[in-house]
């Protein structure tokens, strides 16, 4: 089977410099990079005044199956996952059960084999059922498949159960990921901490409540050497810890969403459920920063933490509605209009955020694009514009803030495997 | 709205005399002003019970009370309006039990603000009897009521505007017929 | 005005309005027959997922005053218990044809959800620790009743800020009105970011009391303590408790209010409750003429036409 790309762009931070290519894919890999390669009985996607980046990969999303298929399914979010430009995402375990043992891990594996839309690296629990009591069984799940370990969204509030679990997976060279909130601080809260939080009449969650926790697992991957990846850092005071950290040679990674790179707690205004989201949005400093670590290297990976919630859970009281905001579909766009168009980072920065450095972290292969790599391809139109609306999302639900936003810079194809999952903003159906 | 001036119904003069005899008549019909007070519906008919209060002072050296009333929250028609009514201070700092409540409004037309004063007043107590004094009735009545003192009878057609300044209010006392320029 | 939901976004000609008319409303509760029959054919559902007695009692009585039919929700007695959820009871309210909803609701922001719901208007009774608009609005009608203005007033609100929605109504209120708002408590108590609302704050007390026009107390929730927000009462009365000593040291005129129920020994000693200058059942008398007002306006008419008159 074969695909030419042609008069793309192509950004791989492997090369100096972007440089145009037709790109011609066979069976899955890179056959072929050169100018005016002939289409001649090839399909072919024009791809004039676009970048071609590496497959994209979101190692922070919320499936949901088993368990919430009301919610999305591992078939519609990664089709989600191809309308919004990447090639893999890995899933987090907080799923009905819990993907805390290597059936789990096999379950998702098969279904992303049936109807994936793109790869699917299951991330499993660190303890069993994500209870922070009892160390879940990491080699099995590693050897059914399982990319890395963390109990996302249920911090492991035990150091010497954290210490335990980050000595397990260092011999077994997968990285622990780490929600870190101290739940004590944060109890109860439902917005970041302060004015906005106060005229609300909403408790608030303090940004020490995060770094308390991000300094905790920063110590503890010191002391046992395990590869500590910090999920979604939204505040100042841990792109500053992370920083340090990374001086030391303490092995830390860490990974920013484009909802906390993009708004403030001023979102919540209006006590706008979509916006809720934990750690919360916080302030204009804190984004500052944020941009800051990206830029600098602090921060490693964009990743979405794409949480779907169905309308009727949001569709409720402030304080009740779940956490959560859907990212795959609208991060691409977020990641040009707020970083690349202001400056902040390069295109070459952009492809190690997305796809370079999480699959380093993962343990993935190596993502190029380079003749003989796998063919999967990110092909975005930095000039194209749209405006938000849910309607438009294939994911099952819509819990969007961005809804209304105008977005300029938007993947245009997605090539998986040498085949198109997603053209012209559309996914294409895989399953044939 | 442009309205044109049709007529002057009454002019400063023809106010005063109206209410002179107002007050004599109210004062034969109820053989003296010993059990009368005088109610004001808000905002014209105010000045105009105080005139009256004046002059049977005048002609019988007998201060009567005087009271005021606003109707706003009697009016059957509150949910049907597109604004919202100011409510004035009711002030009636006498019992109308047992008395005889003389009202007194500018002009009578519908009956439906007379209707809204009545139930006011037993709302405050339980009145001998109620009458009424109006300086203008215009006819056009949706409801069985009559004014016992009249100052003029005006026929008028709906369309017609009964505009009635007085001093106390308006800067001047006249009663005009106005009608809208255009339909 | 379609609803009341908060004091935030009222402008101080619309405070103005509500407390203008409140004044005749007040004048009906000094009648022997205190009824009107302004809105007679209405229905006003009070909901209160909290329990009330005080706020709940006084819409009703506003309600009846006015000839409303007055339809009441009450938590334990509903399908609220059955997880219905907010949504569906506006459902039911819309289905039931109300034309006033009072709400209260122990989640900030409830009033607005339902607001986006029902047709019926919305007032909000007491929302989380957000606001409570009616008490503040009866509060601010106490003050200019017996002070005239508002404005210059130094009014210190004592105590448990952080929980308060009523602070906040009043800080909004009171300082749209050209008050000087002060806020003590202790320093668990204050929420962050506060300051910013353009008040004083403080947790000195006795420093702050010298000129005080008003005392507001606030009422102290007796399990702060479990919270780890307070070491024990007795400490926080000794600190925060208006006693006759700190009253001494305000205005001679000041004014001593309290939303109630009272915490009497705690945030108020007994003699203070009992002060002349107290007028803490007055504030529950004109909590009815208030919400008259507020009824009325809600319920007749549209505020934004008004010079239409």
């Amino acid at each position: 089977m074969k695909l030419l790309i042609k008069n793309g762009t192509v950004i791989d931070p492997a090369t100096d410099k972007p440089f145009q290519a037709d790109v011609l894919c066979v069976d899955g890999k890179i056959a072929k990079m050169a100018e005016n390669i002939s289409s001649r009985g090839v399909k072919t996607i024009d791809a004039t005044g676009c970048l071609l980046f590496p497959g994209f990969i979101d190692m922070h999303v919320h499936l949901r199956e088993p368990g919430f298929e009301y919610k999305e399914t591992i078939a519609s979010g990664t089709r989600a996952a191809a309308r919004g430009g990447f090639t893999g995402v890995a899933a987090m375990p907080n799923t009905a059960p819990v993907a805390d043992n290597a059936a789990v891990i096999r379950f998702i594996l098969e279904k992303a084999a049936q109807s994936g839309s793109s790869r699917v690296y299951p991330i499993g629990a660190i303890t069993k059922g994500s209870q922070g009591k009892e160390l879940a069984p990491m080699a099995e799940m590693k050897k059914a498949g399982a990319v890395a370990f963390s109990d996302d969204g249920h911090p492991v509030t035990n150091a010497y159960l954290m210490r335990q679990a980050m000595e397990y997976a260092r011999m077994l060279k997968v990285p622990i990921i780490s929600h870190c909130e101290d739940t004590a601080l944060a109890a109860g809260g439902v917005m970041n901490e302060g004015y906005t939080a106060t005229v609300l009449g909403l408790k608030g969650i303090p940004s020490a409540a995060e770094e308390i926790m991000v300094a905790r697992d920063i110590l503890l991957a010191e002391m046992t050497g395990c590869a500590l990846h910090i999920a979604h850092v939204s505040t100042a005071g841990s792109v500053r810890l992370i920083r340090d950290a990374k001086r030391r040679g303490v092995p830390v990674t860490a990974e920013v969403t484009p909802h906390h790179f993009t708004l403030t707690e001023e979102a919540v205004l209006g006590y706008n459920t979509n916006a809720k989201v934990n750690p919360p949005l916080r302030t204009e400093a804190d984004i500052e920063a944020l941009k800051e670590g990206l830029a600098d290297g602090t921060i490693d990976v964009i990743a979405t933490d794409h949480a779907p919630h169905a309308t009727h859970e949001k569709d409720k009281e402030f304080d009740y509605a779940p956490f959560g905001i859907l990212g795959l579909e609208t991060a691409v766009g977020l990641i040009f209009s707020e970083l690349v168009d202001k400056g902040v980072l390069t295109l070459n920065q952009v492809a190690c955020k997305c796809a370079l450095n999480p699959a380093r972290i993962l343990g993935l292969p190596e993502k190029k694009l380079q003749v003989g790599s796998d063919a999967d391809i990110t092909i975005i139109d930095p000039n194209r514009r749209e405006i938000v609306d849910p309607k438009d999302f294939v994911s099952l639900s819509s819990n969007s803030p961005f809804n209304g936003f105008t977005l300029k810079g938007l993947p245009v194809a997605t090539i998986l495997d040498g085949r198109i999952t997603m053209q012209d903003r559309v996914p294409v159906s895989t399953t044939n | 709205m442009e309205l044109r001036t049709k007529a002057e119904i009454l002019d400063q003069v023809g106010i005063r005399r109206a209410l002179t005899r107002i007050a004599h008549e109210i004062i034969e019909r109820n053989k003296g002003v010993t059990n009368v007070a005088l109610i004001g519906i808000r905002r014209r008919g105010v000045p105009l019970s105080i005139r009256l209060a004046e002059r049977i002072k005048q002609i019988e050296g007998i201060e009567v009370p005087v009271g005021f009333l606003d109707i706003t929250l009697y009016r059957d028609d509150l949910t049907r309006l597109d604004y919202h009514p100011h409510i004035y201070r009711t002030e009636v700092n006498f019992s109308v039990t047992d008395k005889i409540i003389v009202l007194v409004d500018d002009v009578i037309y519908t009956g439906r603000t007379v209707r809204a004063a009545m139930d006011a007043i037993m709302d405050l107590g339980r009145p001998k009897a109620i009458q009424l004094a109006a300086l203008i009735d215009r006819g056009h009545r949706e409801l069985p009521i009559r004014a016992d003192y009249i100052g003029k009878n005006v026929p008028t057609s709906k369309k017609e505007i009964i505009s009635l300044r007085i001093k106390e209010i308006d800067g001047e006392d006249s009663v005009l017929i106005q009608e809208p320029l255009r339909e | 005005m379609k609803h009341l939901l908060d004091l935030q976004n009222l402008a101080p000609d619309e405070i103005n309005t509500i407390l203008d008319n409140a004044v005749p409303m007040k004048q009906i509760l000094n009648r022997e027959i205190k009824k009107v029959p302004t809105l007679r054919g209405k229905t006003v559902v009070t909901l209160f997922y909290e329990p009330s007695t005080r706020t709940k009692t006084s819409f009703e009585l506003a309600a009846k005053y006015l000839s409303a039919d007055t339809v009441s929700i009450s938590a334990p007695s509903s399908s609220v218990v059955k997880g219905e959820s907010l949504i569906d009871t506006a459902h039911t309210i819309k289905a039931a044809g109300a034309d006033v909803v009072v709400l209260r609701h122990p989640a900030a922001g409830a009033p607005y959800l339902i607001s986006r719901r029902v047709d019926a208007s919305v007032i909000n009774a007491g929302d989380g620790m957000h606001e409570h608009p009616s008490q503040a609005l009866l509060d601010i009608f106490t003050i200019k009743e017996i002070k005239g203005s508002i404005a210059g007033l130094k009014v210190v609100i004592v105590g448990d800020i952080l929980h308060s929605r009523v602070a906040r109504s009043n800080v909004w209120g009171l300082s749209k009105l050209g008050a000087e708002v002060h806020l003590v408590g202790p320093a668990t108590l204050l929420p962050p970011g506060i300051e910013n609302l353009g008040v004083q704050v403080s947790s000195d007390l006795d420093a702050v009391l010298p000129g005080a026009d008003v005392i507001y107390v606030l009422r102290l929730q007796l399990e702060r303590q479990n919270q780890g927000l307070l070491p024990s009462l007795q400490e926080y009365a000794s600190l925060y408790g208006i006693n006759s000593r700190r009253v001494e040291l305000a205005q001679d005129d000041v004014l001593i209010m309290h939303p109630g129920p009272l915490n009497r020994g705690v945030e108020i000693s007994n003699e203070v409750a009992e002060h002349p200058n107290a007028v803490i059942n007055q504030q529950v008398t004109n909590g009815v003429a208030v919400r008259m007002a507020l009824l009325y306006l809600l319920s007749v008419g549209d505020v934004s036409n008004e010079t239409a008159n």
